[in-house]
């Protein structure tokens, strides 16, 4: 028994530990592809060398990302198997069949397109290679919407039947796939990937701008950054405060977790900003709160009651402390976003947004934030639906492998070990790139490769017969 | 035993799975295959290697994703039992594709650590290939069921003949990859590529030899399907055919044409695939479970079905769009100012 518990822990800790390295991936590449996407299209109808600059660093940049993307992507294609077989057996028949989809829509027409973006520069016309950027581009959206398909039917699984030996048979394919929240879950999603590149686009330029380096480079991304903060962070915390709603309907649990409600209100429930929550007492020690706020926002009305945990099983109990702690800290990242949208835009109406460094010190800082709360914000989903991990339907515990312990244990720390050293260059080459500003006739992928490996010059990276089209 | 192929859609299901391995293999077969050759090739024309398959290899490396992910989705049972019975063989697969997919960029990045990348990309892919051949191999000599879970322990994979088939997997590969590289390129690396594929295919040859000698004996199945009629008639042509198409390679290799050694080379593991194929069916977790007992419901089937039959042609299409794109020679020295 003990074992047992063993491994599931060790398998939990597995899937959280690749999915957390995965999901940074592509929330930036969602982000980066469409941004890439648009520079492009401002390229083909304003002919400026500015965004054709642009275009081809931040291309760079989006080749390592992406290749690391795909490499623990299918990492976590395989992980269901391995470490949940129980899953794939019971949920196959519902699960399965979607990730297919997410692999014959998506993934291949992400792989098939990129090659050409990447290095076809010079082999197709502009017209054919904006196109790819845009099948690129689209690709990953694609991607996002069967992936969370699949997770949002999980959350809120709907449409299926259970069959006499326990499978989960699919009942009406329409209603799992547009399950109660896919819709909030996929906005969510796609604007926090594209929040956290434009975080990241604007920390570069900001970088640039207080080295006084590039300017027109430089300042043309922190604008198109900062439009984007500031238009689509109030979006999001709409959009999260919708889903919040939604998921009090679904998952009440989750949101008594999250608000750190252990007792029931009968009289209009306090919003608690902050407090320990302790699972041996069911008590949120130390908490300051607003009295009835958290009625009014779940519940738009101030006396409306509220159950909290107590009347909830505790062996139901998802761990609160986690879950409390995590949506705290996307909300006030949230939060965060907001304020410099709203600083970048007082910036901008007093024309001071390129020469303000307070304003550049604050994007700067900012930077890396955005990975932040995507982290907090699965965290807050994943562990918030636990001990199930299809809600209500099926347990975790049943749903992992009959591998040993010291089996997940050991490729649990082989993981470990891998991922920190590949990734973390993955993550130094990226930077290096970003460190140095763009400039005028910056090099795309295919010209730059030959040319930095053999120190020579070499060009026509992927040259055909017409080998050398790609020489300068 | 007879083999009627009756075309249900468990059946088509089947073909579509053998369908997307087989592509899988033997795309990501000549870009791992490639990969390995690296040891013996000269500085700068590792360059030109990685580059006549850069832009390619994600989409090759897809079919993998399809190939599991068509198992989920058709067969689940099988998926929950085989792939806790390959744990650790598709865990260090999985880690040998990281290394190598991020190598393909990393090793453009930094001067200084070039060298580390070149061993990352090709330790890691004689480890993905090799992991892939005892994957297979320990299929093929069937894995502990009870109760429909896997119930070997976590080191039943491990045998000499797992071992054997990973051996001749990094072998074909190899040769695929050389293949490749007579079609791809020009001067002193096609010379390189001529030579290595002609040993390579003396290599295969030898382990597609010893393969065949040790299968029929992993389980009874296999011997009557070899060894017994009617399904002797299937099964003998297979290696007549390996024989004929091993002397044309032979023959193209000789002859320096270059645009017939990596068709053969593909026939050459069509064939291979083909025999294995007439081996297992209907079995998918061999000696246990039959595709119609591993399979997934009718209504995730046919859902899955008509993705496969609106999609995979289009797929098809622009895939051979992106390879066309990149077609021709790239000139071993091409560029040089
Ligand atoms: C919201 C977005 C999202 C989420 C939640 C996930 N992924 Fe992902 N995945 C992508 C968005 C994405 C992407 C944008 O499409 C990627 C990221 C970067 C990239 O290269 O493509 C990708 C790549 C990627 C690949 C490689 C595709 C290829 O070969 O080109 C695989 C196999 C997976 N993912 C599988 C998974 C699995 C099994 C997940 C869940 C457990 C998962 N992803 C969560
Ligand atoms: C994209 C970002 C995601 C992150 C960061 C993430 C994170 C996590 C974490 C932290 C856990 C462990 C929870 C716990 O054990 O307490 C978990 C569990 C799990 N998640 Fe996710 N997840 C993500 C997406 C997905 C998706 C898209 C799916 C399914 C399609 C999924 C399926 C699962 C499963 C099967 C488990 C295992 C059960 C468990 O350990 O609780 N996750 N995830
Ligand atoms: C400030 C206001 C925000 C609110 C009120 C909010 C609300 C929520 C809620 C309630 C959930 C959990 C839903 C569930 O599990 O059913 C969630 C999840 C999540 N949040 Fe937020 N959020 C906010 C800001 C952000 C920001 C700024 C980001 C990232 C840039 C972000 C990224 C995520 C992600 C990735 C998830 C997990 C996926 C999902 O369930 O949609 N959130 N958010």
């Amino acid at each position: 028994m003990l074992d047992q518990l063993d491994a599931v822990l060790l398998a939990r800790l597995q899937f959280a530990f690749t999915m957390s390295f995965h999901i940074v991936f592509p929330s930036f590449t969602i982000g980066l592809a469409s941004f890439i996407a648009v520079l492009e299209t401002l390229w083909l109808f304003t002919n400026r060398e500015v965004y054709h600059n642009l275009l081809k660093y931040w291309m760079r940049v989006f080749a390592i990302a992406f290749g690391m993307g795909v490499v623990s992507g299918i990492v976590m294609s395989y992980q269901f198997g391995t470490n949940w077989s129980g899953f794939s057996e019971i949920a196959g028949p519902v699960v399965g069949p979607l990730m297919a989809y997410e692999v014959m829509t998506a993934f291949f027409l992400e792989a098939g397109f990129l090659g050409v973006m990447l290095f076809g520069t010079d082999r197709v016309g502009k017209g054919l290679h904006a196109f790819a950027t845009y099948a690129v581009a689209i690709g990953t959206l694609i991607s996002a919407f069967w992936i969370l398909s699949v997770n949002s039917w999980m959350q809120t699984p709907q449409g299926h039947v259970m069959d006499a030996d326990g499978q989960i048979l699919p009942g009406d394919w329409w209603a799992i796939i547009f399950n109660p929240s896919l819709p909030y879950r996929l906005v969510h999603m796609v604007l926090a990937a594209y929040l956290t590149t434009a975080l990241v686009v604007g920390a570069c330029a900001a970088w640039h701008m207080l080295r006084r380096r590039a300017q027109e480079e430089s300042r043309v991304m922190f604008s198109m950054a900062m439009w984007m903060l500031l238009l689509v962070a109030p979006i999001q915390i709409f959009a999260g405060d919708q889903h919040g709603l939604n998921t009090l309907e679904h998952q009440p649990t989750k949101v008594m977790a999250m608000e750190g409600h252990f007792e029931s209100h009968d009289n209009g429930a306090p919003l608690y900003l902050f407090g320990l929550p302790n699972m041996e007492t069911g008590t949120l020690d130390h908490a300051v709160g607003i009295p009835k706020l958290g009625s009014l926002i779940l519940k738009h009305d101030l006396n409306a009651p509220m159950p909290g945990l107590d009347s909830v099983p505790r062996d139901l109990w998802p761990p609160v402390p986690i879950v409390f702690w995590s949506f705290r800290l996307m909300v006030g990242i949230g939060l965060a976003m907001l304020a410099l949208g709203l600083f970048s835009g007082i910036a901008r109406l007093k024309g001071r947004l390129y020469d303000w460094p307070w304003l550049h010190r604050a994007a700067l800082v900012m930077g890396p934030l955005g990975f932040v709360a995507v982290l907090a914000g699965w965290v807050t989903t994943e562990v918030g639906r636990q001990p199930f991990v299809v809600y209500g339907v099926l347990k975790t515990i049943d749903a992992v492998s009959p591998v040993a312990a010291p089996a997940v244990g050991a490729s649990l720390m082989a993981f470990i070990v891998v991922y920190s050293a590949v990734f973390m260059a993955g993550t130094i080459y990226m930077l290096r790139i970003m460190s140095r500003p763009p400039h005028d006739h910056e090099p795309g992928p295919a010209r730059e490769i030959p040319q930095r490996a053999a120190g020579i010059t070499p060009g026509g990276a992927v040259g055909a017969t017409g080998a050398g089209r790609g020489a300068r | 035993m007879g083999l009627g192929l009756t075309l249900d859609m468990t059946t088509v299901m089947g073909l579509i799975v053998v369908f997307s391995v087989f592509l899988y293999v033997v795309m990501d077969g000549f870009d791992l295959g490639l990969a390995m050759l690296f040891p013996w090739a000269r500085g700068d024309d590792r360059n030109t290697m990685v580059n006549t398959i850069a832009p390619v290899w994600d989409g090759n490396e897809t079919w993998l994703v399809l190939g599991g992910g068509a198992v989920f989705a058709a067969f689940p049972i099988a998926y929950a039992i085989l792939l806790p019975a390959l744990y650790a063989p598709i865990t260090i697969m999985l880690l040998g594709l990281v290394f190598r997919g991020v190598a393909f960029e990393f090793r453009f990045r930094s001067a200084r650590r070039g060298r580390l990348w070149d061993a990352s990309f090709v330790g890691g892919s004689v480890a993905a290939s090799f992991m892939q051949g005892v994957a297979l191999g320990a299929v093929l000599q069937g894995v502990t069921v009870v109760d429909r879970q896997y119930a070997g322990g976590w080191f039943e994979w491990l045998t000499p003949f797992s071992v054997l088939c990973g051996v001749s997997v990094v072998v074909a590969y190899m040769l695929l990859g050389a293949c490749w590289l007579i079609l791809k390129t020009e001067g002193h690396l096609r010379d390189d590529a001529y030579r290595w594929a002609r040993f390579l295919l003396f290599l295969t040859l030898g382990a597609i030899v010893l393969v065949s000698l040790a299968t029929p004996f992993l389980l009874g199945e296999y011997w009557q399907r070899w060894f017994e009629w009617p399904t002797m008639a299937l099964t003998a042509p297979v290696p007549v055919l390996v024989a004929l198409v091993a002397l044309a390679l032979l023959r193209t290799l000789a002859a320096r044409r270059d645009y017939w050694p990596f068709p053969l080379a593909l026939a050459l593991f069509a064939l291979c695939f083909a025999g294995l194929g007439v081996s297992v069916y209907p079995y998918i977790v061999p000696g246990t479970l039959t595709i119609w007992e591993a399979a997934a419901p009718e209504k995730s089937q046919a859902f899955f079905m008509v993705g496969v039959v609106l999609l995979i042609p289009v797929i098809l299409v622009y895939t051979g769009y992106s390879y066309w794109v990149f077609r021709g020679k790239i000139g071993a020295d091409a560029g040089y100012h």
